[in-house]
């Protein structure tokens, strides 16, 4: 308990100082995994959007097995994407493992699945009737799609940030792609898995305090938009 | 040449018919309103017309070309139309940008959309809206925004799917005037659905009724009131009062028609043994205390079972032997004293009966 304690105070001492390694990790921790959201929106929200749209055989067995891969376990990930980039996979000269694309690489196909998921919900919950609007008022078929999407909008910012919230708190991928490299790939989910285990509980728990920090602007984030919407 | 034409157009989901057998020609200029009850097929109707959806079989031409045979074009054709649908519909985003949407669609510029949207706000009542969450308006003030949206594109047809059912008075009157306004002075062709029927005698000079997807009468708003020409149109148009008889007694031009046990005297040529319907409008029966003031050649005495006010009308409801529905205001139903289980007599003239051979 009285471990508990000191490494509570100090890591808010770490928190509030701005220790240099506490602020490099946590920025390299937000920059990795909002890379990955961001490519991973620029391909899922299409996706969702063509397959929202159309018509075709096997649609509702399609988006079972894209709402089944919402709980991909994180290690798998990094196993197959593992597999892909070592040196002796397929795509092993791009020299890609153990760098933080590595990490982002893993992370995008981690979450794809909830993205594009979420994103056909939020355009099927869309009115059919905005559709006919758009339409009638003189939209072309494109602009009418995009004035759904619009219409989702909020929605769809729900699903990015719930995708956000699991990149940036996985560590499976993160370790295996990443390899914690210090000053490299060390990012918040590994560095606490490390320094627990080293003993250094307050640093652990600074880093702690910050990726909650994170998950709750994130959570309050999706409430006030999901309240808005 | 007619400027909107529809030819054998059909309509069907699966193996129902929603429509058929839909033949009209609507003149540039025209207001034009479809008149039937709900499930008529008034909204599969426009939605066609609108090119929402494609026709079963069918054709439908615009200034004579055909719309149905063409694919890429639709979207030129459908920027000179708009709709206005039944429930208001707005975008999320803000009234002055739900306004601005068609203009934006067509790529106009923001300072060559901002005029005609401010003077539109105006005309809906809505100035100093332009800025409030279109979501958080009520329906009437949502619908009032979507016809702005409608008109805003200076459509050629303007399409109203029963623009102003279930909302408030004043809404109501503000659309009705905008659309008769934009009709006159502007000379859009506007085809209106509607399941009230005085509404389509207050807007438009010509009508189709719409009964379980066929036009089953076209013309006058006024004829079809006066005159429809089936039972099934006369009950929807307001006749209540509609029964079935025989002429039993035919003589200068006058025949007898045995209802029940009642017999009422009509205007007919119609030769005695004849199975016809009669029709009464319930505004044509003259209600008195004593039968002997009025020079109608039927009086049929009764009893009073219901009385229904409705606003400034009253209807009041008087058993013959063949229940008659009357139409009469307040002031009336106050000063006979009018009250259930009271005797009265029902006048109504010979010429004030609408007859129908049945076949």
């Amino acid at each position: 308990m009285q471990e508990l304690w000191e490494g509570l105070v100090q890591a808010v001492k770490l928190v509030v100082s701005l220790d240099p390694e506490v602020v490099e990790i946590s920025v390299r921790s937000l920059y990795v995994s909002a890379a990955a959201i961001l490519i991973a929106a620029a391909i899922c929200i299409p996706i969702g959007g063509l397959i929202n749209f159309h018509d075709f055989r096997g649609k509702r067995v399609l988006i079972n097995v894209i709402q089944t891969f919402y709980s991909l376990p994180t290690v798998v990930v990094g196993l197959f994407v593992f597999l892909f980039v070592s040196r002796s996979g397929p795509l092993g000269g791009i020299n890609l493992l153990f760098t933080p694309g590595a990490i982002i690489v893993g992370q995008v196909i981690l979450i794809m699945p909830i993205l594009t998921g979420m994103t056909i919900s939020a355009l099927s919950g869309v009115d059919r009737s905005i559709r006919d609007t758009a339409l009638g008022a003189g939209a072309t078929n494109s602009q009418a799609i995009w004035t759904i999407i619009r219409e989702a909008r909020f929605a769809v910012a729900g699903a990015m940030i719930l995708g956000f919230g699991r990149a940036i708190s996985e560590v499976g991928a993160a370790m295996m792609l990443g390899g914690n490299i210090r000053g490299y790939t060390r990012v918040l989910t590994t560095a606490i898995s490390l320094y627990t285990q080293e003993g250094e509980i307050a640093l652990s728990l600074a880093l702690g305090i910050i990726l909650i920090g994170i998950a709750t602007v994130i959570s309050v984030a999706v409430n006030i938009l999901l309240q808005r919407y | 040449m007619a400027f909107l034409k529809l030819v054998n157009l059909e309509q069907r989901v699966g193996d129902k018919s929603l429509l058929k057998n839909i033949n009209l020609e609507i003149a540039k200029g025209e207001f034009f309103v479809v008149i039937g009850p709900t499930g008529s097929g008034k909204t599969t109707l426009l939605r066609l017309i609108d090119l929402l959806d494609s026709p079963y079989s069918g054709d439908i031409y615009f200034n004579g070309m055909n719309a149905t045979a063409l694919k890429g074009e639709r979207i030129d054709i459908r920027r000179k139309m708009a709709i206005v649908f039944q429930k208001p519909v707005v975008f999320n985003g803000t009234v002055f940008e739900n306004i601005a949407y068609p203009l934006k669609m067509r790529g106009l510029k923001s300072r060559e959309i901002r005029p005609p949207v401010n003077s539109l706000l105006d005309a809906i009542g809505l100035s100093g809206y332009g800025k409030r969450k279109a979501r958080t308006l009520s329906g009437g003030e949502a619908q009032r925004v979507a016809l702005a949206r409608a008109v805003i594109s200076d459509p050629e047809l303007l399409l109203l799917d029963e623009p102003t059912a279930n909302l408030d008075p004043l809404s109501v009157k503000l659309i009705e005037e905008m659309v008769k306004e934009f009709n006159k002075s502007k000379g859009v062709t506007v085809v209106m659905a509607t399941h009230d029927m005085q509404q389509g005698q207050r807007l438009a000079s010509r009508a189709g009724v719409l009964m379980q997807g066929e036009l089953v009468q076209v013309g006058n708003t006024s004829a079809i009131f006066r005159s429809p020409d089936s039972a099934r149109v006369a009950g929807f148009v307001g006749m209540q009062n509609v029964y079935r008889g025989r002429i039993v007694a035919s003589d200068g031009g006058i025949a007898r028609v045995q209802v029940d046990e009642s017999v009422i005297e009509v205007v007919s040529e119609l030769e005695v043994g004849k199975t016809v319907d009669v029709f009464v409008r319930p505004e044509d029966i003259v209600l008195s205390l004593s039968g002997s003031d009025s020079s109608a050649r039927n009086k049929l005495p009764g009893v009073i079972t219901a009385i229904h006010i409705t606003g400034p009308l009253s209807m009041v409801i008087v058993d013959c032997g063949i229940v008659l529905e009357v139409m009469v205001t307040i002031k009336s139903v106050e000063e006979m004293g009018l009250r259930i289980g009271m005797n009265i007599f029902c006048s109504f003239k010979a010429a004030a009966v609408k007859v129908l051979p049945v076949k």
